[in-house]
């Protein structure tokens, strides 16, 4: 059988070239790689090499030709055995015309899939908070205590987890929040790393890769940028490229957002950035007890989870129950004051101010409800929208840019989901546009207050 | 466009210089050594792996051509000693890992070529599901954790994996490849420093084909023997003739030993070349047409199995016909099915973003 030599496409988008030149004539013979022919594109040259073996037994597109169609045959090798000067051009099949639409001439285009409509994102089913039994003690602990014992139960029931990251280990915790780890789990399980961000945090994922359940420990999440590259195309989007073979069992933590007084590069809140991507989980509790549930299922959680916890909360103590094994799903909404009036948003740190403004807005006589997000992705618009029809009127709460900020999704979300219950537009009190400034006054001013809350639930109120 | 050179390249004096390199040290060993611990089977074996690597890759060259396969793709043709090699120093359950050229190792390590050409078309029975391409693909029962897209990325992930051997206190080791190109990115010194601080079992195999792109090493690194990149951690690394698949198998045991008795990294520079562009779309005009046929004609890594097998008399020509007719017809089913296997359903869309929850 003859072999016929097609035109070859450079790139996806090519349609036709320019045969430029034969490198080797009738009657040659050639061999695999050999390269037999040169053709131009509006881009570039290129050297068309042989798959095939044989004898080039005509040339059917003579050099010189413009605006050959991709896919059309150009030459006709005879193969082993065969008698090159009986190869008959394929006059039948000569070059298709070059303006045929680039979908008819590449098969690649044939089998047209049908549009997705089928295909439905799916939403996640998320169970409630545990039931607490009946007498169950509640301990006051600071959200640093609760974090560690969240870590310290799960590697003890579990021997693949382990924790790294800068100085977790014998200095204990930058911000003290391993402590005692490495005296209970040893160094081969507690491991101080270098600086060395982008480095540990691929070093985690390859481990997580292999099967370990890493938590590894940021700094903070500022010096995280260094290794967003890691989180995100490596962590997040593993599962989705391997077609679910290779799953990344990790948790990426450490405190997020503004401190105190530590300016632009330090303080900035990342809650935006993460909970942006499909394939990672981003919690971010705002008190003691659900710091230790939800960071204990985020350690269980067989996906990367991003756990955003704040510098000024971990010392911040709240009542903990007290059970052996305190689990918080992941992807469910806390009410965390109940009130009709307004729907207040909020996460992490800003729970705080939320939580305050409800309080002075209650003296005003508006009961404000007040919405723990805790996890950001997936998020729990389910519980947003049915407090929004009931209050009609809604404020979002958090230490980010308003621009593409999680504020932002949340006005969208209530926009698509509640517009007909809606008194007024969403109002969303963010961090200002602006980097975060050193100086007293300013960071205080940059950063949102109790008392911008206030009068943003007062203006949806028309009040 | 770059313009071609008409100078003699440095790219092209430093391939002579390596094969002078080579012909002197190759691990050390002369050819007569090299060959007595390469013996029969093995120069069989290493045809058949490295020539089913050229033909399933000139294939592939063939069907993006034809518009089958979509996007980026970029081809091993020159480099199949590397791969054939050092997969002969390792054992089941050592694991590998490298970056965007890819399906030199994919079937070096035994995937089935079949599901790696209908991951390239972006088909339902690829190994990603047609979800990856040919860029991202994994077998992990093969050992082999990707197909990453991010020059670069799979190093500090290949470490992590070393990391896991050694934290479940396996022997096993990781061969973590790279190019010339991504040795210069931050992450790969991060890695080394951890690696030998914790002495982990990994083997960076740094592929140095010449030219990262279209950008020649000289013009890109200021150290440019790329085995003396490990030195401030010191980490020992040595330059291999990376188009003798004997001198590379020789590397990689002792590469492997090394790193199986605990002793940590080791890196291996392997002297290569590329014949076709960095990518199809690469008219390779960064370099001379002389200089890729003096490679070709000269150092090619299965013509030089072949003619040693010839010499040696461990096959007939005919036998080695074949052997080239039976991976041809390998190469040829797998196009076939890649060509004809459906495209993902539509419901394929939305699975595989998250795990469920045990």
């Amino acid at each position: 059988m003859p072999i016929e030599v097609l035109m070859p496409a450079l790139s996806p988008t090519m349609e036709k070239g320019n045969l430029a030149k034969w490198l080797k004539k009738e009657g040659d013979a050639i061999k695999s790689g050999d390269v037999i022919a040169e053709i131009e594109t509006d881009k570039a040259t290129m050297e068309v090499e042989a798959v095939d073996e044989g004898t080039l037994a005509r040339i059917v597109v003579p050099e010189g030709t413009q605006d050959v169609a991709v896919n059309s045959v150009i030459a006709v090798l005879a193969g082993d055995g065969e008698d090159a000067a009986s190869v008959e051009a394929p006059k039948a099949k000569a070059p298709a015309p070059a303006a045929t639409p680039a979908a008819e001439a590449r098969p690649a285009e044939a089998p047209q899939k049908e549009a997705p409509a089928a295909a439905v994102a799916p939403q996640p089913k998320v169970a409630a908070d545990p039931d607490l039994p009946p007498g169950t003690e509640m301990v006051t602990m600071t959200m640093r205590e609760a974090l560690r014992d969240a870590m310290a139960e799960e590697m003890r029931r579990d021997e693949a987890v382990f924790v790294m990251g800068e100085e977790v280990a014998e200095y204990q915790g930058a911000y003290k929040v391993t402590q005692g780890l490495l005296q209970e789990f040893g160094a081969r399980r507690v491991i101080d790393t270098p600086i060395t961000e982008h480095g540990f945090a691929g070093l985690g994922v390859g481990a997580a890769l292999a099967g370990l359940k890493p938590v590894v420990e940021f700094m903070t999440f500022n010096f995280a940028m260094q290794a967003i590259d890691q989180i995100i195309n490596s962590a997040a989007k593993t599962l989705y490229m391997s077609g679910g073979q290779m799953g990344c069992q990790i948790v990426f933590r450490g405190p997020n957002g503004a401190a105190a007084r530590v300016a632009a590069q330090h303080s900035q809140d990342y809650s935006a950035w993460y909970s942006h991507v499909p394939g990672l989980k981003v919690v971010t509790p705002s008190n003691a007890a659900d710091a230790k549930g939800l960071l204990k299922a985020a350690i269980r959680d067989p996906n990367p989870v991003i756990f955003l916890e704040n510098e000024i909360l971990y010392g911040h103590s709240s009542p903990v129950p007290k059970l052996p094994d305190y689990v918080v799903p992941i992807g469910k909404a806390r009410i965390a004051r109940e009130g009709g009036d307004v729907t207040i948003v909020a996460w992490s740190m800003g729970m705080v101010y939320a939580l305050k403004a409800a309080e002075e807005l209650a003296k005003e006589g508006i009961e404000a409800e007040v919405i723990d997000l805790r996890t950001l992705r997936p998020m729990d618009t389910e519980t947003i929208i049915a407090s929004v029809r009931k209050t009609g009127r809604a404020v979002t709460v958090e230490e980010g840019w308003k621009q593409s900020g999680v504020g932002a999704e949340i006005a969208a979300c209530i926009m698509e989901q509640a517009f007909d219950y809606l008194d007024a537009p969403v109002a969303r009190v963010a961090c200002k546009d602006v980097p975060m400034p050193y100086a007293a006054n300013l960071e205080k001013l940059a950063l949102p207050s109790v008392a911008e809350v206030v009068e943003a639930a007062k203006s949806v109120s028309y009040r | 466009m770059a313009v071609a050179n008409n100078k003699k390249s440095p790219a092209e004096a430093k391939t002579a210089d390596a094969k002078s390199a080579a012909g002197k040290s190759v691990a050390g060993k002369s050819d007569d050594t090299l060959s007595k611990d390469f013996g029969k089977d093995r120069e069989l074996q290493a045809y058949h792996d490295m020539l089913l690597i050229r033909r399933f890759e000139e294939k592939a060259g063939q069907m993006y051509g034809m518009g089958l396969i979509g996007g980026f793709c970029h081809l091993y043709i020159g480099q199949e000693a590397v791969v054939v090699g050092m997969q002969m120093a390792l054992k089941d359950g050592d694991q590998l890992i490298t970056g965007y050229r890819d399906h030199g190792h994919m079937l070096a390590c035994g995937m089935d070529p079949k599901g790696v050409m209908a991951e390239l078309t972006g088909r339902r029975s690829g190994y990603s599901h047609g979800k990856g391409g040919s860029m991202h693909m994994f077998s992990v029962s093969k050992g082999f954790y990707g197909g990453h897209g991010i020059v670069g990325a799979q190093v500090p992930l290949g470490t992590g994996l070393a990391f896991a051997n050694r934290y479940r206190g396996n022997d096993h080791v990781c061969l973590t490849y790279f190019g010339d190109g991504a040795a210069n990115q931050g992450q790969v010194y991060e890695s080394f420093n951890m690696a030998e601080l914790w002495k982990l079992p990994v083997v960076y195999v740094i592929e140095n084909n010449r030219y990262a792109m279209g950008t020649a090493v000289d013009r890109a690194s200021a150290q440019t023997d790329f085995s003396k990149r490990g030195a401030s951690f010191s980490i020992p690394g040595e330059q291999v003739d990376g188009m003798d698949v004997r001198a590379v198998k020789a590397a990689g045991d002792k590469a492997v030993a090394w790193c199986r008795a605990g002793k940590g990294p080791y890196i291996l520079e392997m002297l290569t070349y590329r014949y076709r562009g960095h990518s199809m779309s690469d008219p390779a005009k960064y370099r001379t047409r002389e200089e890729v046929e003096k490679v070709r004609t000269g150092q090619d890594p299965i013509d030089q199995a072949r003619a040693r097998i010839l010499q040696k008399k461990f096959a007939t020509e005919d036998d080695l016909k074949k052997v080239d007719a039976t991976v041809r017809g390998v190469v040829n089913e797998a196009a076939e099915f890649a060509t004809n296997d459906p495209e993902p359903d539509a419901s394929e869309l939305y699975t595989d973003v998250y795990r469920e929850s045990v």
